[in-house]
């Protein structure tokens, strides 16, 4: 399958193409993620599952992507890597100038550690843990003392408006609040980029459009945002849309031209809902 | 993650399931509990019969010579009391030869001891232990008297009909009177006490203060043993080595008026405190070989606790771990915070084992005559191992833990 670039985001096709064939280069430090010829297979019982095919993908910095597909498509694998939670079989991946595809286990922790902040569909916040706790975890890992975690904590539930309920075990908050809290732990650290996976599969439609918006915020103040999700609408949230089937790419494109292909409206956050949780 | 955070992280977990958390030590706790309890009894019954017991009936720096050993707490075969029979008796006439070959600060003493029929106007009369002996006595002895005084030297050399009786004498014979003056009668001979014993005190339950003694030459010797025969000299040296001087003098005096010869083992005994103590220290073995066996018992069904139930907690918080491992948490870091709840929990159980030991310890040395002295090095040991028990337990669980695929982990249902 070939790549279908219809129109480039933010107008670098070209460079964009070029900077995935450089195999063995260290990209320029303005693409957070180079991803070149990712491979990746799963041995299940004898058989060998191509979950990844050979995905070439770069995305800069500022940039607020979906990768979208259907089940099977390979995306949750893609995540996994691009989240350093795994590595590709065959391929390089260069996040921030670093070749990640070949660090040891300790490496990759403290990768993710500094550099991705993941919010999960099902939120997965330490249960018995305070909101504050929650959202300090990440600081804990990366060494700092006690008093400077708490104070980065709140920050970032400020940052979130959930500061109110920071002493709030997670079965005290409702489901926006939980994915609220899950994604001030992701910007404690001040992470190269938002790593979501499926964000607002567990929210209803309102609750959902709620973190749609603190999406849409974060990525207007310059955050990296990668979403990942198997809805065409949560997708046209993202200024970015990159397709995959089966293993690879299928295509990449503006929010503009992936609504307008598809034939599905537009989203429009209307800033006068604001819902209060 | 730093090793405090870890630690008050295992203090929250343990806080959160107490019961869980209690029934996870038991095993350590318990085998803290018996080596506290054995450490404590087993040191308190040692120094006991050193300082107490031993050194109540032997005094410091003495040895007895003795036809056969007095203090008997080992097993003694027919074949040996038969020998002992068989053995001449010491006799009046070998003290002068074995003085003669003593260094000149060494004291002697020589003593002969039966049963007898006492009786005072006062009471009824009872069978109690008569003794006569020689001047230095009491000296060696570190004897005094709480009334009246000891015998004189004048009294030794006549023989003089006088006694020095112990505390219980006076209470039973002379009840609420003053004994010192008065009339007591011995195998119906009387004697004027003169003095009344310090109190000696007890062992093991029997009461060391129910003895008469008389001097040598008074008419109690023909009561007490055949003339000419005495039961023991007592010899003390002025410190250990002078002591050990003493007893090669005597052995070699012995050994000549018994004509032995060099191959012939002795035919008397030389008694010291450490032969007394011989056979406590064989039986103090064994109590130490019980007290590390119990209590390893106990420690290593703790830790086969200990490591079940840091799987099951391994496996109950896998979502957990996986979270805390997209996190950034290492390999490491994981392994630190399962090893030290592992032993934060293992250290708690070994500290109430090791109070519930000094408690037991303490009880059992007030309902019994069971001495109980707690030993401090004891209780560190105890809290040690319970650590060191929960580190080794908590091992496997832990790498299991460290070793989870995040991905995987997270896909669990809490």
């Amino acid at each position: 399958m070939t790549q279908q670039i219809l129109e480039a985001p933010l107008g670098l096709t070209a460079e964009r193409m070029a900077v995935t064939q450089k195999v063995g280069q260290a990209p320029d430090p303005k693409w957070v993620i180079v991803a070149r010829g990712i491979k990746r297979e799963y041995d299940m019982g004898g058989e060998i599952v191509r979950a990844l095919r050979g995905v070439d993908i770069a995305i800069g910095r500022n940039e607020y992507v979906a990768i979208m597909g259907p089940s099977g498509s390979g995306k949750s694998t893609l995540m996994n890597i691009l989240g350093c939670l795994d590595t590709p079989n065959a391929g390089e991946y260069w996040l921030n100038g670093q070749l990640v595809s070949k660090m040891s286990d300790d490496a990759l922790a403290r990768v993710r550690n500094k550099e991705i902040g993941f919010v999960f569909q099902t939120f997965n916040l330490l249960p018995r843990a305070t909101a504050l706790h929650n959202v300090e975890l990440p600081l804990v890992y990366a060494g700092l003392g006690s008093d400077e975690r708490k104070r980065k904590a709140k920050e970032a539930l400020e940052k979130v408006q959930l500061d109110h309920r920071m002493d709030h075990r997670p079965n005290e908050l409702s489901g926006g609040q939980r994915q609220r809290v899950a994604i001030a732990r992701a910007l404690v650290n001040d992470p190269s980029m938002l790593l979501a996976d499926e964000p607002t599969g567990n929210l209803d439609s309102q609750t959902s459009e709620e973190i749609m918006r603190v999406f849409q915020t974060l990525a207007d103040a310059g955050q990296t945002v990668v979403m990942v999700t198997h809805e065409p609408d949560i997708a046209a949230h993202a200024r970015r849309v990159v397709v995959l089937r089966d293993g690879l790419m299928s295509t990449d494109e503006t929010k503009e031209n992936f609504v307008a292909r598809l034939g599905i409206a537009a989203p429009n956050l209307d800033e006068s809902k604001v819902i209060e949780l | 993650m730093s090793f405090f955070q870890a630690v008050r992280i295992a203090f929250e977990t343990i806080r959160v399931q107490k019961l869980k958390s209690f029934f996870s030590v038991i095993g350590v706790t318990i085998g803290v509990t018996f080596l506290i309890a054995v450490v404590s009894i087993v040191g308190g019954m040692g120094r006991y019969m050193k300082d107490d017991l031993i050194g109540k009936l032997i005094a410091v720096n003495a040895f007895n010579l003795r036809q056969r050993p007095d203090i008997n707490l080992g097993n003694v075969t027919q074949d040996e009391i038969r020998e002992w029979r068989r053995r001449p008796r010491i006799e009046a006439s070998d003290v002068p030869a074995v003085a003669a070959a003593l260094p000149h600060e060494v004291l002697w003493a020589t003593q002969s001891s039966g049963n007898l029929v006492v009786e005072s106007a006062y009471a009824s009369s009872r069978t109690m232990q008569a003794s006569t002996v020689s001047s230095d006595w009491f000296t060696i002895k570190k004897m005094g008297v709480s009334k009246g005084r000891l015998i004189a030297l004048q009294e030794y050399v006549l023989g003089s009909p006088v006694v020095v009786i112990g505390q219980d004498v006076a209470d039973h014979f002379f009840p609420g009177l003053e004994p010192v003056g008065r009339e007591l009668r011995i195998q119906d001979i009387p004697y004027t006490v003169i003095g009344v014993a310090e109190k000696q005190g007890s062992v093991f339950g029997i009461s060391l203060d129910k003895f008469v003694i008389a001097p040598e030459a008074s008419p109690l010797n023909r009561w007490v043993n055949p003339h000419g025969v005495i039961d023991e000299m007592i010899i003390q040296g002025p410190n250990e080595v002078g002591m050990r001087e003493a007893m090669e003098a005597t052995r070699s005096v012995m050994r000549g008026r018994h004509h032995l010869r060099p191959s012939q083992p002795d035919n008397f005994a030389l008694e010291t405190s450490d032969s007394a103590l011989e056979f406590w220290n064989k039986l103090q073995s064994y109590l130490v070989v019980a007290g590390i066996a119990l209590p390893t018992v106990g420690l290593v069904v703790g830790a086969i606790v200990i490591m079940n139930i840091m799987l099951v907690a391994v496996s109950e918080r896998t979502f957990e771990i996986g979270i805390r491992k997209s996190l950034g948490a290492r390999r490491k870091d994981i392994l630190n915070q399962f090893l030290i709840e592992s032993a934060t929990l293992a250290t708690l159980g070994a500290a109430l084992g090791v109070a519930l030991g000094i408690g037991f310890a303490k009880a059992l040395a007030a309902v019994s005559p069971l001495p109980a002295a707690v030993e401090v090095w004891s209780i560190f040991v105890g809290v040690g191992v319970g650590a060191g028990v929960g580190i080794i337990a908590g091992l496997y669980p832990a790498s299991r833990a460290a070793l989870l695929d995040p991905i995987a982990a997270m896909r669990q249902e809490t």
